[in-house]
């Protein structure tokens, strides 16, 4: 360790640096040229006309008495179809979740999971990829024709595929956790069931109550969506007024569904400030 | 509980396979009701005899003999309820910070407890009265209704070993009982170990770092060092020579305070939940 060594001239990292760098703008490029990606036509002359029109007419916000008891009943059916949407997707989430996480499984905890049991697991992720991989909007199509238009195809929509998301962000959250609880009482003869009441769900608890709470805040957002293709609620409306050009309805409409966002923000702070 | 073990040997899971095994080789025998300590330097196996004591990890060779069966080869149902019948307690305690401290004890009737009536006791506590015993025995009465993330680590760890009293175990396997509690506190928390597995004739096998603690409570001494059997003497027979070779280059362990520093300051605030983008 005597000699002195010359210090290092270059930083022996930066060529694979600048690499990929050069190689993530190169793939950009198809990328730009595949989705037409022109913003500067948003700033043509005749465009901004038509933008500025539509958006002076949001100006005043529709308020007749008639109008908002109609906003109120709909945002009411909204939040319905969103809540009920997660407490179907709720009942399908949680037991896939729990066969899929690898915390609770009995033969892991010594050496290699069981043969059947690491099958069982795979086969509930696949199946919850097929659940989220249709997107709501596709589900709601499909069942606008089986049930008819109305709130119900909104409903079914929701619970299919966030039943698929949940199922899968639950086993996430379930895994990354501290599992040392949940370990111990496994390892001295608890069940699978009171290890995740005794030790995974404490555990696991506050991140499980944010997450479901900005889910439910995500369907809020997609029973909207859901509205435009006819399931009904405050999205239905939307579409209407958009289709009249009637900026003052859709601003107002637009103003509840920042409330509504505002509003589950509040509920998952507070539900995560009673957990600790 | 009857243990018995042969020439056993054993690697963690995680360690790689050229890595040389936690576990050399080692034979024991320990009768129903008595108790032991297990003393050696930092790595010497401790934790893994224990764990291979469990069922928590298959010995890969050798034989293990629990009232004289091999739990391996039972189903993996009839191994469940196997483990249900002793009690593993982690040198880290092993309680959610979110819990109260009358069900992380209660957590310890678990394995006999149906679904249904641990639900219930998650509702409302099963057996507040043993519950309020046990952790009285540890001095902790107090903290029956206390949150686990409001409690020291010495306070934590004592919660740990409460659990064991009501475990329906007829084997008490105990890693580190003391690393986290101030001298007089381990005194007490050993001493109740000892004379509660002594009042339902529970086999207790203890790992310490305290030496003088492990001469001084328990009847017959283990010494392990490198994954072999150093001595296993009565504690009287145990002699400064022995401590000294098994001790060798480990001196400040055999003199010095047990690692992992007293940790008596309040509490730090639970971390908050973080929030997943997904």
């Amino acid at each position: 360790m005597s000699t002195t060594l010359a210090p290092p001239r270059h930083d022996p990292a930066w060529s694979g640096r600048l690499f990929w760098l050069l190689a993530a703008l190169l793939l950009l490029w198809p990328l730009v040229v595949a989705t037409e990606f022109k913003p500067w036509t948003l700033l043509a002359p005749a465009n901004l006309k038509v933008t500025g029109q539509f958006l002076a007419t949001f100006l005043p916000p529709a308020h007749s008495a008639e109008f908002l008891g109609m906003v109120a009943r709909e945002t009411w059916r909204t939040v319905a179809i969103a809540t009920a949407g997660m407490v179907l997707a709720l009942l399908l989430a949680i037991p896939l979740a729990l066969l899929a996480v690898r915390v609770l499984s009995v033969s892991a905890l010594s050496g290699r999971m069981a043969l059947r049991s690491a099958w069982l697991r795979q086969l509930v992720r696949w199946l919850l990829i097929g659940l989220r991989s249709v997107p709501e909007l596709v589900w709601a199509l499909v069942f606008v024709r089986v049930v008819g238009l109305g709130p119900t195809a909104g409903v079914l929509a929701i619970a299919l595929t966030y039943g698929g998301m949940l199922g899968k962000v639950y086993a996430e959250i379930l895994e990354s956790g501290d599992a040392h609880a949940t370990e111990t009482l496994l390892r001295n003869g608890s069940s699978r069931l009171q290890a995740l009441f005794y030790g995974l769900l404490p555990q696991n608890a506050g991140e499980l109550t944010s997450y479901t709470v900005y889910r439910w805040e995500c369907a809020i957002r997609s029973s909207v969506v859901l509205g435009f293709v006819g399931a009904g609620g405050l999205g239905q409306q939307m579409d209407n007024s958009m289709k009249m050009f009637n900026g003052a309805e859709v601003f107002t409409m637009l103003a509840v569904f920042v409330a509504l966002v505002a509003l589950a923000d509040q509920v998952s702070a507070g539900l995560r400030k009673a957990l600790g | 509980m009857k243990l018995q073990i042969d020439a056993v040997a054993a690697r963690h899971p995680a360690a790689s396979q050229t890595a040389s095994p936690a576990l050399r080789g080692l034979s024991l025998q320990v009768l129903p009701g008595e108790q032991v300590a297990v003393i050696g330097p930092s790595g010497a196996g401790k934790t893994t005899l224990l764990q291979v004591l469990a069922c928590a990890l298959p010995p890969t060779a050798g034989s293990l003999l629990l009232d004289d069966a091999n739990p391996w080869a039972l189903p993996r149902a009839d191994l469940q309820r196997l483990r249900g019948r002793l009690f593993l307690a982690p040198q880290v305690p092993p309680l959610p910070p979110r819990q109260r401290v009358v069900t992380a004890v209660l957590a310890g009737r678990l394995p006999a407890l149906g679904t249904w009536a641990s639900l219930r006791s998650l509702f409302y506590p099963g057996d507040i009265p043993a519950a309020h015993a046990a952790l009285a025995r540890f001095d902790l009465a107090d903290k029956l209704f206390d949150r686990v993330d409001r409690l020291s680590g010495g306070e934590r760890q004592r919660v740990g070993l409460a659990r064991a009293l009501l475990a329906p175990a007829t084997l008490w396997l105990v890693d580190e009982p003391l690393s986290a509690l101030d001298p007089s506190r381990a005194r007490q928390a050993i001493a109740t170990l000892v004379q509660g597995a002594a009042a339902q004739r529970i086999t207790l096998v203890c790992t310490l770092h305290q030496v003088e603690v492990a001469l001084a409570q328990f009847p017959r001494v283990i010494g392990l060092r490198d994954g072999a059997l150093a001595f296993d003497l009565p504690a009287a027979q145990v002699s400064p020579e022995l401590l000294a070779r098994l001790y060798d280059q480990h001196e400040d362990e055999l003199h010095g305070p047990a690692p992992g520093a007293l940790d008596t300051a309040a509490a730090t605030p639970p971390a908050p939940a973080v929030m997943h983008c997904r």
